[in-house]
């Protein structure tokens, strides 16, 4: 018995001294502060990293122009380990610690989760409320059945580049039989069904050859797929797949000869064109807000050497979240705007239908649901841009520009705001 | 482990701790009472039943389980599904006190289904069935979306339930308390269950299963009836991670959750009541807290579990457990002093070891090596040789001093008796 | 369907062989020393970083051969630092401190070679189609790797069936006790064999980095697979592990090749796409596909603890 006795104050002095630990609190309270909750260990941990230097440059070049207010913007990384549940504490964490700003993207599980528990939280905790600006997580739940009024989304959702996408294919001639290839998850179900809907809706000269699901990060070889992408006949591949799961793909296309091109969402996306490399040229297509060659072809010298800054600065990585451009820039209009930034209501309100013009364009977020509309690119990989992605050798050439107009869908969302 | 070492106090002073521990967990949300620390202490009670449930299957009977997360989040999805119909209904129906009652009963029932095919055998052929039914059920959580709610989960309100007792559950601090005292009910309940003939077959079969069946006693029913019991209570924990968290979604069964159960329950001590506890609180806090340290926290995650597996295999309780009864003997008369030195030894080598880690950390890791940086209160740079060395220095200075000079002093003094190592 | 039938043999052995060279040393450890070795996987993903930092260097062929050996050096220090002081306090604290060295190893590889996947790739004396298949590629490394496995099994058969060495392996696997009796070295004999087991998984890594990725997740995508192949060969038994991988290999890519699911296949019968049934009458074979290796490993260990070719149950 006497063991027992023993250990039992050993409990609680233990849970004593590790309960100081992790107490700390900060005090300052003059930067205005935004948390930026993703994962910083484990597998995605070089994805997080990378999305905190852009986060980390943007607030440093805010800051050089006299940042918000007079204040400085400072971010806070916590590390979420990517998951839903941890990113819960991470808000009440970042509550406590006086933060009115959570930035997350990664995951749309990890947003969905964040977004309950940030609507929780201003309903609860009035007098600390918080404020979700998400940058890359594009489940169209988020601004539809599940909307909130303290969620804004700067990226396009999923629905908005499969129509943008579509509204391209539309007119391509050399595009008739599509085969479908998606992680079995929300997003690659999404993916393929709504594909289907929107080739119906617009009544494209587009056949569905294949439709498949294969679960996520664990594919290993995707030689039997591309064996069935072969036998169907297609001559373009449709995919929301990224990191290993497309890397892993094109290289088992690009293995088997099979002449296809390949539509992306993530074909651009951190490491992916490192490690699909030269075979992915002509090949390989992506839809986003923006890449490196538009500086060039438009003109944007200076966004071009905003683009340099960082490449100088993280030589490792490249600028690639354009949104987070927008994103911060836009936050900084609202709190200049309100005047402070501890009003969380007034910003919110601030930042519905605002209008911004990013080098790239207008962006509109829209009041309805808190989506970003932003005109869309189409673009190739292609060994001769002028910037190739984290020095991989290749780098994306623009095929096409999708404008705003065609680049936007319904919103089922029925706002509820205080 | 068990022998009974009462030397005829009366009975009721050595349940002290049963009494110390719940003021204790009664006055530390007024100490601790920012909405994180509250969140992370609810998360240590759930912790807490789940590693002394898993400590039923591991510590108790023998088994190795890395499925355990099974019980516990079907524990927690089946009541978080009460929970979404008490909300639905207006937040009518069960009481929110009752609701995690709905995850032990879940969790029970899926440990009979499962447990009937796996416990004919203990060793590493149980140990690899729970592993194959572990990535099956979080395989089907992602494929049957109708009742997991694919990755995006599930979510409830446990402010829209009705309470027993008038209890408002908007503050965290309530739930913390309701959460307290579900844990202590299974803490008891899980202690007392060890008294039982069960429990003490349960030893037996882990020991020694033929003599068990010598004995009259089919060890597969045994077994069985630890495992039911055991995700019981695993699924009493899922429940209650309904209440503090509100959401579940797949990582509550999958392989992550799994593991850390089992290394908080090893790290404490498995043949200790206390040692899943004190393990279990270890975890969650480094887990959530170390990250905000150090980027390089999953490392020394795995050095200290490599550590305490290789040096102090009966884990933290165990080692204090084995120096208090050697002090108790008289065994530290005329060598507290080296046990110290053995201790601080010890420390100044971690404590280099930890330099050299962050060091390294920080000339791999960041964009900039050569810029300065802060190490235990020194600014140095990590692109020179001086920080290097000397940290490399202290930590062969330690390590070396400990296994070379106090080791083998301690040795010399206790005689021929080995020790059992270090914390 | 004949040509879905021939995909999937050939995808399958191609699968199958990189299974075979990373389960076969992890089979010999674990008959020989009761050892399931958790941290195998990262003996592979340490064969494919070595061989990529080594083959900056050398060469690919050179680090073809280094590179393994650098990974059993690893190996016998592991074993004989880390396991043997371990395996005083019975198998379930082994099998533990492989499950800590898991993620340590992981860990160390992302601190000094980064979290993104490094750019490995293929030799270019292998880098030309060898053949074409209905109307697919089939590049001269995938032959490469097939050739490496056949060569590997046929050196670890030779080895184990005719040399003395094989012999007091062979012993120690069914009798350790009884070898040590007859005045050899166990331990010693625990280490090379711990050794030449990571090494084995080290010539996987070496060609299955190509193959797929190099990066930290490498193992932990590749571990549970591993065992399931082990366990379902039988453990201990090289032909087992051989047999089960192959099997594994192809009845996996099988399942991913056809376009199957009960309903389509018996029809609906009423049976909506919902509930627990439901959802199961509607799956989807490729969908199911990548599950299969558990439900056998479940399976196997339900009905027949011992593997096909096991000659003792674990």
């Amino acid at each position: 018995m006497t063991r027992k006795n023993k250990t039992g104050v050993f409990t609680g002095t233990m849970i004593g001294l590790t309960m100081a630990i992790s107490s700390v609190t900060y005090a300052d309270n003059h930067p205005i502060r935004i948390s930026y909750i993703e994962p910083l260990s484990g597998p995605f941990a070089n994805v997080g990293d990378a999305g905190l230097k852009h986060f980390r440059f943007t607030a440093e070049q805010i800051n050089k122009e006299g940042g918000i207010l007079g204040r400085n913007v400072e971010i806070v990384a916590m590390d979420n380990k990517q998951s839903p549940s941890e990113s819960v504490q991470l808000i009440q964490r970042s509550v406590d610690q006086g933060i009115n700003f959570v930035t997350q993207g990664n995951g749309s599980n990890v947003a969905g989760a964040m977004v309950e528990a940030v609507d929780r939280n201003n309903r609860r905790n009035a007098d600390n409320k918080v404020l979700y600006l998400n940058y890359a997580a594009v489940d169209p739940a988020l601004t539809n059945e599940r909307c909130s009024f303290y969620h804004f989304r700067f990226d396009a959702n999923s629905a908005i580049k499969l129509e943008a996408l579509a509204n391209y294919m539309k007119d391509q001639e050399e595009i008739n039989k599509l085969f479908l290839i998606n992680q079995d998850y929300s997003h690659g179900q999404f993916i393929s069904n709504h594909m289907k809907t929107l080739i119906d809706e617009k009544d494209m000269d587009v056949e569905v050859v294949g439709d498949v699901l294969h679960p996520i990060a664990q594919v290993r070889d995707f030689a039997p797929y591309v064996a069935r992408i072969q036998q169907s006949g297609a001559d373009t591949v449709v995919t929301g797949n990224w990191g290993n799961d497309l890397s892993l793909l094109v290289r088992a296309i690009d293995s088997a000869g099979l002449d296809v091109d390949i539509y992306t969402y993530y074909g651009g996306g951190l490491g992916t064109p490192a490690a699909i490399g030269a075979r992915g040229e002509d090949k390989v297509y992506q839809v986003t807000e923006w890449h490196a060659d538009v500086n060039v072809d438009e003109g944007l010298e200076e966004y071009e050497q905003w683009f340099v800054d960082f490449k100088e600065r993280y030589p490792e990585i490249d600028w690639y979240y354009h949104r987070v451009y927008n994103q911060m820039y836009m936050l900084k209009d609202a709190i200049e705007q309100v005047g402070n930034a501890e009003d969380v209501d007034a910003i919110a309100y601030a930042l519905e239908g605002m209008q911004f013009e990013s080098p790239t364009g207008t962006v509109t977020m829209r009041a309805k649901d808190h989506q970003a509309l932003q005109p869309l690119y189409i673009s190739v990989m292609d060994a001769d841009a002028k910037y190739d992605a984290d020095n991989s050798g290749v780098g994306f050439r623009t095929v096409a520009n999708i404008p705003v107009e065609q680049a936007t869908d319904e919103t089922s969302c029925n706002m509820k705001r205080p | 482990m068990a022998t009974n070492t009462a030397v005829g106090k009366p009975s009721l002073l050595k349940l002290w701790p049963w009494v110390v521990i719940p003021i204790v967990a009664i006055i530390l949300p007024h100490i601790f009472d920012s909405g994180h620390d509250i969140n992370l202490m609810s998360h240590m009670s759930i912790a807490i039943i789940f590693a002394l449930s898993y400590n039923m299957l591991l510590g108790n009977t023998g088994l190795l389980s890395f499925g355990h997360a099974v019980y516990f989040g079907l524990g927690a999805y089946v009541a978080m599904h009460v929970l979404r119909m008490v909300n639905e209904a207006g937040g009518e129906g069960l009481p929110l006190e009752l609701i995690p009652l709905v995850g032990a009963l879940a969790g029970m029932g899926f440990g009979i289904i499962f447990g009937a095919v796996s416990v004919r055998r203990a060793g590493v052929v149980f140990a690899m069935i729970t592993l194959g039914v572990g990535a099956l059920v979080h395989s089907s959580s992602l494929m049957f979306t109708d009742f997991f709610g694919g990755e995006a989960g599930l979510f409830g309100d446990r402010t829209y339930a009705p309470s027993m007792f008038g209890i408002d559950y908007g503050s965290s601090v309530s739930t913390y308390y309701l959460i307290v005292a579900w844990t202590l009910v299974a803490a008891i309940l899980i202690y007392l269950l060890k008294k039982t003939p069960l429990g003490w077959m349960a030893n037996a079969v882990r020991d020694n299963p033929e003599r068990a069946q010598f004995v009259g006693y089919d060890p597969t029913f045994v077994r069985f009836f630890q495992f039911v019991l055991s995700a019981l209570f695993a699924g009493l924990a899922g429940g209650l991670h309904v209440l503090s968290d509100e959401i579940v979604n797949d990582e509550v069964v999958g392989q992550i959750q799994s593991g850390a159960v089992l290394l908080g329950t090893y790290i404490g001590g498995i043949g200790y009541f206390v040692g899943p506890i004190v393990g279990a609180s270890i975890v969650t806090i480094l887990e959530s807290s170390l990250s905000t340290y150090t980027d390089a926290w999953v490392l020394y995650f795995g050095l200290l579990f490599i550590g305490i597996v290789m040096f102090a295999p009966m884990g933290i309780v165990g080692v204090i457990h084995l120096q208090y009864l050697s002090w108790k003997a008289g065994g530290w008369k005329g060598n507290t002093g080296i046990r110290l030195y053995l201790l601080l030894a010890g420390l100044v080598g971690i404590f280099g070891l930890v330099c050299v880690i962050e060091l390294s950390y920080h000339y791999f890791r960041s964009w900039d090596p050569s810029a300065p940086f802060g190490l235990m209160g020194f600014t140095v740079d990590a692109t020179g040789a001086m920080p290097w060395l000397v940290s490399f220095a202290i930590a062969i200075a330690g390590f070396g001093a400990m296994l070379l000079h106090a080791k083998p002093m301690l040795a010399r003094r206790t005689g021929a008796k080995t020790e059992g190592g270090k914390a | 369907m004949l040509e879905t039938i021939a995909y999937s043999i050939l995808n399958g052995v191609l699968y199958g062989t990189l299974l075979f060279m990373m389960s076969s040393g992890l089979t010999l450890i674990f008959g020989m020393m009761g050892v399931l070795n958790f941290a195998h996987a990262s003996f592979y993903m340490l064969g494919a970083y070595f061989a990529y930092t080594l083959g900056q260097a050398t060469g690919f062929w050179v680090a073809l051969f280094i590179a393994p050996i650098l990974v059993g050096s690893v190996g016998a220090i592991v074993e004989r630092y880390g396991l043997r002081r371990v395996h005083q306090f019975g198998h379930v604290p082994e099998l533990l401190f492989t499950f800590g060295l898991a993620y340590v190893i992981e860990e160390l590889v992302a601190l000094f070679w980064g979290t993104v996947p490094v750019p490995y790739k293929m030799p270019d004396a292998l880098n030309f189609t060898a053949f074409n298949l209905f109307g697919l590629d089939y590049s001269m490394f995938k032959v490469f790797i097939l050739l490496v496995a056949v060569a590997m099994f046929v050196g670890l058969w030779v080895l184990l069936k005719k040399t003395r060495a094989g012999l007091v392996i062979q012993g120690s696997l069914s009798r350790p006790d009884m070898v040590g009796a007859l005045g050899h070295n166990v331990p010693r004999v625990f280490m090379l064999v711990f050794a030449f087991g990571c090494a084995l998984a080290g010539l996987g890594g070496v060609v299955g980095g190509i193959q797929f990725v190099t990066d930290p997740g490498m193992a932990f995508m590749m571990g549970p697979i591993v065992f399931v192949v082990v366990v379902l060969g039988g453990l201990g038994s090289v032909p087992g592990a051989l047999v089960a991988s192959l099997i594994i290999g192809i009845l996996q890519t099988f399942f991913l090749s056809v376009n199957f699911s009960l309903a389509e296949t018996i029809g609906t019968l009423g049976i909506e796409d919902s509930g627990f049934f439901g959802v199961l009458w509607h799956m989807e074979a490729t969908r199911i596909a990548p599950v299969l290796p558990f439900l056998l490993l479940v399976l196997t260990l339900i009905f027949r603890p011992r593997g096909l070719f096991g000659k003792r149950e674990a």
